[in-house]
């Protein structure tokens, strides 16, 4: 059985973590991969807790939620809780905004960065609400889990005509944000 | 050339597979987490010469639903628990008269207006008894976005062949996931048309069965096309009008009920999954059914032999399936997004032959493949 990629963005409502999480899934079906993509929201349009989870495979998705995370991204106080007590390996990512977080926990797994999705969205876009296309960037850049390619053409399949540049510089954005923690 | 596959929820696969099966008319009345299903059919059925209907409320959905269907016209609804509980009266109504017609659950936390958004398997028993009375019902419970579309068409053929309403059961996190979809060719499933009266209209009797192809099965003749014929929800005669002749009453409700068990084996359906050499058998369905497959394999990795029964039909429910797991495994653990309820079907068709258990969560989380793993680790070392 091949190892499944397992990736949950959370945050709140407004944020764009379900339309990240379809592109992030539409970009894998386009190699050829199969995904499963779940979502949990409320009963709010805003500001409640939301989350979305796009699992990964060459092979079959059994079960379609993330059972064991590979990545974690979280980009408000009020998914910390309930979205990192499932981290039970080292090598788990944990990407927290450094601008939207502002109680960071004490995990005892998984490797944890701050990094600014929000501050880049707002001081170098001028779009505060792009931060979730900056860090789909990131995340693709620090996973593979798909080319850079699949999820640049998935982004431009899924967002308003018009905004296609401003997605590309956000996604670029996000790609510069991997290398700066990669290894 | 290789077809396209696409990425869909669970909600747009029931529209794509009622479109397959030839829907031709939907009433509804949105509510969450189905809401989807009325606004893909809303958008798509006219071009296929359907006609989908909002209507005020979910109990003149299911009426309209049942008027349409005596128009010869496959007929559908999609609600959720509190709209399924209002649906229930009508669909006595559909039951008794042998209307066929597909409903949609799709299950959220309840009880009551409960939890809109969050997941449940909560109506698993209501789906079967919600509606008052002895009566034939069928329920599906698929697992993944590829199964909702092939058993929304099953849905719609057992209901035309065999005259009964079919119930598909989905629970909120199949309806909303989106996953990988190619969708059949046309002829790739077989699509079933209900039988049509073999009588002139002056001799027709709606559950007449004397001259039926299908026994027990009356041929269903369509409003608007020469045939004239009376229902109602008081007990009737072959000719459709009311009786209180005990000896008639009697004999009518055995034979839709024995309808049911005559077709049983063509409607049941179940996943059998590593049980050859089970010691612990698992028992699910729906979303409960991924997390436990996937606690079959990680379990197997620790060296526990377990297995996986999943329940396609819930209702009628194969109880053969249980009884032969239930003399072979140690116990059977039985995951339920619910306090148990298809539990109580298994322990009936285990016969006190093995222990059963449930394992449960009502907190709108979907069950974890840990939650089961954990149970099934702890009764294992009891033995």
């Amino acid at each position: 059985m091949s190892k499944n990629t397992e990736i949950r963005l959370s945050g709140e409502g407004g944020q764009g973590l379900i339309l990240a999480g379809v592109i992030l899934a539409s970009a894998a079906l386009l190699e050829g991969k199969n995904a499963a993509q779940s979502q949990y929201y409320g009963p709010e349009s805003r500001g409640g807790i939301s989350k979305s989870e796009v699992v990964i495979s060459d092979g079959e998705i059994i079960y379609p939620e993330v059972a064991d995370p590979d990545l974690v991204l979280v980009l408000s106080d009020v998914a910390t809780a309930p979205y990192t007590k499932d981290i039970r390996r080292d090598d788990t990512l944990v990407l927290f905004d450094s601008d939207t977080v502002k109680k960071f926990p004490d995990l005892k797994h998984g490797r944890v960065y701050k990094l600014p999705f929000t501050m880049t969205a707002h001081d170098k876009l001028g779009k505060p609400f792009i931060a979730n296309i900056i860090a789909l960037g990131t995340i693709v850049g620090l996973t593979d889990v798909v080319s850079k390619e699949s999820i640049e053409k998935a982004v431009l399949a899924r967002v308003p005509r018009g905004t296609e540049e401003l997605n590309k510089t956000a996604l670029l954005e996000g790609f510069e944000l991997a290398t700066t923690i990669k290894k | 050339m290789e077809k396209k596959a696409l990425l869909i929820s669970g909600n747009e696969s029931c529209v794509e597979g009622a479109l397959y099966a030839g829907i031709q008319f939907f009433a509804g009345y949105p509510i969450t987490p189905s809401s989807e299903i009325p606004e893909g059919l809303s958008r798509k059925l006219p071009k296929y010469g359907g006609v989908m209907i909002q209507m005020e409320d979910e109990i003149a959905a299911m009426a309209a639903v049942i008027g349409a269907s005596l128009t010869g016209k496959k007929s559908m609804t999609a609600t959720s628990g509190p709209g399924f509980s209002l649906k229930q009266e009508n669909l006595g109504f559909a039951s008794f008269n042998e209307i066929p017609c597909v409903v949609v659950d799709v299950m959220r936390g309840g009880p009551s207006t409960g939890a809109p958004t969050g997941p449940s398997q909560g109506d698993v028993m209501q789906a079967r008894w919600g509606t008052h009375g002895d009566h034939p019902i069928v329920a599906l419970a698929p697992n993944s976005i590829p199964e909702i579309f092939t058993e929304t068409v099953r849905a719609f053929n057992i209901s035309e062949k065999y005259r009964v309403p079919v119930i598909l059961l989905l629970d909120e996190i199949i309806a909303h996931m989106r996953e990988r979809m190619v969708f059949p060719e046309k002829g790739e499933l077989e699509v079933i048309e209900r039988t049509g009266p073999t009588v002139p209209p002056d001799q027709y009797k709606p559950f007449d069965v004397s001259n039926s192809p299908l026994p027990l099965v009356p041929p269903m003749a369509a409003y608007g096309t020469g045939y004239r014929f009376h229902v109602t929800g008081l007990n009737h005669r072959i000719d459709g009008f009311p009786t209180n002749n005990g000896e008639i009453i009697e004999k009518e409700l055995h034979r839709i009920m024995e309808k049911i068990d005559l077709y049983k084996k063509d409607m049941f359906r179940t996943e059998a999954y590593m049980l050859d050499d089970a010691e612990v058998g698992i028992v699910a369905y729906g979303s409960s059914a991924r997390a436990a497959k996937y606690a079959v394999n990680e379990l197997r990795k620790q060296g526990i032999k377990a297995g996986m029964l999943r329940y396609v039909t819930i209702w009628p429910f194969e109880e053969n399936a249980v009884e032969k797991l239930a003399q072979k495994v140690k116990f059977i653990v039985v995951p339920e997004l619910n306090m148990g309820q298809l539990i109580f079907e298994v322990e009936r068709a285990a016969k006190g032959r093995t222990k059963v258990h449930g394992v449960n969560r009502v907190n709108i989380e979907i069950i974890h493949p840990h939650d089961i793993m954990e149970k099934v680790k702890e009764l294992s070392h009891g033995i």
